[in-house]
């Protein structure tokens, strides 16, 4: 009984509550939700309210619906659509904050009030910053209105109104696209494993990749998820809600990148000042190598934001926006209005998997570094 | 932590209305219509002194989050004693059907409502044989709104049926206006939907539509969307950014010609942006329409397991009493259910409108839930965004089709 120690006990007490309610609150529903997903509740008017609902289990019948079924195409676009806009929104708050972050660098006049300024977006919420850039970008005002200040003809750019999109592909395709890209990615993670000599770790990848991209090519084409070729791509209705969203966190992913610049020790650059590097050399051979792992963090926290967005969208183009909608507010108009729990409940359980894609390396990274240090 | 914050409220508000000689009523009624509701329910307390009247208001998104937070609160077991809810289907396709309700049947036959209700406004809100709820107010979908100084300026009438409609909306456009109509967003293209295909399929093939007879496959409805197709391609492209008001704005302004909307734009121009009736704007049916009133209504119901049930049945027989109407309605800018209500009190617009009322073959409107359940409404409205943008009628009235089948319409 040496673990146990008075000490160790009092922990675990003080701990009990929070693992329980832990459990309950969180893994207990996460659990719930997976259950219900893989039922009909819902699906039958009658039982859908009910108060004791003849709920069946059904499988995987409503993810074989959301992603093949003739009715969900909406969904289909908004899976692509949180795709595009994920990406977009890393990248401008990534460029625009280590941008910031560089110019602050350089211990510019008021530098503290510039760092303020920068970060004042990130203190509101989404739903105040949404309504800010809704006025902004309303079809005849704001934004658009910007140019007759100077004289010119006010601009006619739908911002969350334009029902165009660029980039589409066929929905069809997707499976032999995801297993392409999978496949190429496996067979240069054993192309790595072979030239560093880990035999079993290059011939697992080279055999997996192999299978992929064989099944890519003899079987993908003939797999038809729907009956009609059904085009997805990036809504350009999305363009102003990147931005606000954009506008929103780039102080923050600055304040992350400014940390990273100052944990740089002065001597590192010094040393490279001796040794003769230019401005541009050093900043590229030292310092951007350096701030890697902000980076990394930062593209983490910033895409699982950009996963689950829901109040932005909602607060500035409203539930009923198709061609600026994203799964998280599929889900609450599912459940809530449409009273299909079981195919709210996979839609929230797709996020789930989607944001734990980028959580769970992550997480797991960590804890293998910590354990290092410990 | 949004599903913690209803349950939160839906506990705070539960335990509030278990004390006796109380009555709890939830409705998204604020704002604007907040006066209506508090002469109600002040009219409920001359009546029945003593009954502390919980008025549990859930406001914004036009009853979006009022109905989150019930059908949290009702799958938990805390109804609240009466629950505002739209007409019809709304009702009968969610509470109804769940056997969440309780009859009033023997309410309207003990109180006389069977003779001054339209017998098509009972039907509407009759489903297995009983009749699920009180309708307070009447408001009219297939109204198409304009500018008398518009239409003298341009020199065109307004058009009778949609065929002249999209001749007018040529004229126009060779006159110089580039979007003869118009809609804001997408609720109101579902709006505009619904008068097209009553103005189209005609008052019974809009109501076959709904009971089956009549199939969205059907070549005359496929061909009903092919001319909204046309008629919104006499629409402005920045749909999706406007609200109602906004659209109702470019009435007044003379940037467009026509806006089919709901009555309630008759307040929103008296009121609202202060112009007389007949010379500030003016008004006439959808085009295709003039014999059919297009109704939508807001009732209250009884469910199952209401705590205070006494008190409840009591604040229906106000709802449903001409003086209850008479005090709820010209507050709201609605018009009373029954047929015998004192036009003394009513508005301009409210006059003409009642007068249809009590004239007109009278038919439920899709997307303000009077003949389709939600089920159908709230996905239909993903369909109506890809068909505007796509024009394919035969793709789209096979999903409709489709979705019809799944929300059980027809059967």
């Amino acid at each position: 009984m040496k673990g146990l120690s008075k000490d160790r006990l009092w922990a675990i007490i003080v701990l009990l509550p929070s693992i329980i309610l832990l459990g309950i609150f969180v893994y207990g529903f996460i659990g719930r939700t997976v259950y219900v997903s893989l039922t009909d509740w819902g699906n039958d008017p009658a039982q859908a309210m009910a108060l004791h609902p003849v709920i069946k289990f059904v499988g995987l019948d409503n993810y074989k619906e959301l992603f093949s079924g003739f009715l969900q195409s909406r969904f289909r676009q908004e899976l692509v659509s949180t795709i595009f806009f994920t990406v977009f929104f890393i990248l401008g708050c990534l460029g625009a904050g280590l941008g910031l972050a560089l110019i602050l660098d350089r211990n510019p006049k008021g530098e503290g009030l510039w760092r303020t300024i920068f970060l004042f977006p990130m203190s509101l919420s989404f739903i105040v910053t949404g309504t800010i850039w809704r006025w902004m970008l309303q079809p005849q005002g704001g934004l658009n209105m910007a140019p007759t200040v100077l004289g010119g003809q006010p601009a006619t750019f739908g911002w969350m109104s334009s029902t165009d999109a660029i980039w589409k592909f066929d929905w069809n395709k997707l499976p032999l696209l995801t297993a392409s890209v999978v496949g190429l990615v496996l067979a240069w993670v054993a192309f790595g494993a072979f030239r560093r000599a880990e035999r079993t770790r290059a011939v697992v990848a080279a055999i997996c990749a192999a299978l992929l991209l064989g099944w890519a090519l003899f079987v993908g084409p003939n797999l038809h998820l729907l009956a009609a070729p059904e085009l997805h791509g990036f809504n350009l209705a999305l363009i102003g809600i990147i931005i606000a969203a954009v506008w929103q966190m780039s102080g923050y992913t600055m304040a992350l990148y400014l940390a990273g610049l100052r944990g740089i020790p002065e001597e590192l650059r010094e040393a490279a000042q001796v040794d003769g590097a230019t401005q541009t050399q050093m900043y590229r051979s030292v310092i951007f190598p350096l701030l890697a792992p902000i980076s990394l963090s930062a593209m983490i926290i910033l895409g699982h934001i950009s996963l689950k967005i829901f109040d932005l969208v909602y607060a500035m183009s409203g539930p009923d926006n198709t061609f600026t909608s994203v799964p998280a507010l599929n889900m609450y108009l599912t459940s809530f209005r449409q009273n299909q729990f079981a195919m709210g409940a996979a839609i929230g359980t797709i996020l789930l998997i989607l944001v734990a894609f980028v959580i769970v390396p992550y997480l797991s990274s960590q804890f293998r570094t910590q354990e290092g240090h410990a | 932590m949004k599903k913690a914050l209803l349950l939160a409220l839906a506990l705070a508000t539960a335990g509030s209305a278990s004390a006796a000689g109380k009555l709890e009523i939830f409705s998204w009624w604020s704002g604007d219509e907040g006066p209506a509701l508090d002469a109600l329910v002040k009219l409920y307390n001359q009546k029945y002194p003593g009954v502390k009247v919980d008025n549990a208001t859930v406001s914004g998104g036009a009853g979006t989050n009022a109905k989150a937070v019930l059908k949290t609160r009702m799958l938990g077991g805390t109804p609240p004693d009466s629950f505002q809810v739209h007409a019809g289907q709304e009702l009968i396709g969610t509470w109804v059907v769940a056997n969440r309700m309780e009859d009033l049947s023997s309410l309207f036959k003990s109180e006389g409502w069977a003779k001054v209700v339209p017998a098509d406004v009972i039907k509407l809100i009759s489903s297995k044989g009983g009749i699920w709820s009180v309708p307070v107010d009447i408001h009219r979908s297939n109204v198409m709104w304009y500018n008398p100084a518009t239409l003298k300026k341009y020199g065109v009438t307004a058009p009778k049926t949609w065929p002249e409609f999209l001749s007018t909306c040529t004229a126009l456009k060779a006159k110089g206006m580039q979007a003869p109509l118009v809609v804001g967003e997408s609720w109101t293209q579902q709006h505009l939907w619904e008068n097209v295909m009553v103005g189209t399929l005609g008052a019974q093939g809009w109501e076959n539509l709904w009971n089956g007879k009549l199939k969205f496959t059907d070549p005359r409805v496929v061909g009903a969307f092919t001319t909204f197709g046309k008629v919104m391609d006499c629409a402005n492209k920045d749909a999706s950014g406007l609200s109602w008001q906004q659209a109702s704005d470019r009435i007044t302004d003379g940037t467009s010609a026509f806006n089919v909307m709901g009555d309630w734009a008759a307040g929103y121009f008296t009121t609202t942006k202060k112009l007389a009736p007949g010379t500030g704007f003016g008004w006439t049916t959808a085009p295709g329409t003039s014999k059919v009133f297009v109704m939508l209504a807001d009732s209250f119901g009884l469910p199952k397991g209401a705590k205070n049930r006494a008190e409840t049945l009591n604040w229906l027989k106000v709802l449903g009493s001409k003086q209850g109407q008479d005090t709820f309605n010209p507050l709201k800018g609605s018009i009373a259910v029954r047929t015998d209500s004192d036009l003394s009190k009513y508005s301009v617009y409210s006059k003409s409108a009642a007068t249809d009322w009590k004239h007109s073959k009278i038919v439920g409107s899709m997307y303000h839930g009077a003949v389709a359940p939600e089920s159908f409404t709230s996905a239909f409205g993903a369909l109506i965004d890809q068909f505007v943008a796509s024009k394919d009628s035969k793709g789209a009235t096979a999903a409709a089709q489709q979705l019809a089948d799944k929300a059980g319409i027809g059967k």
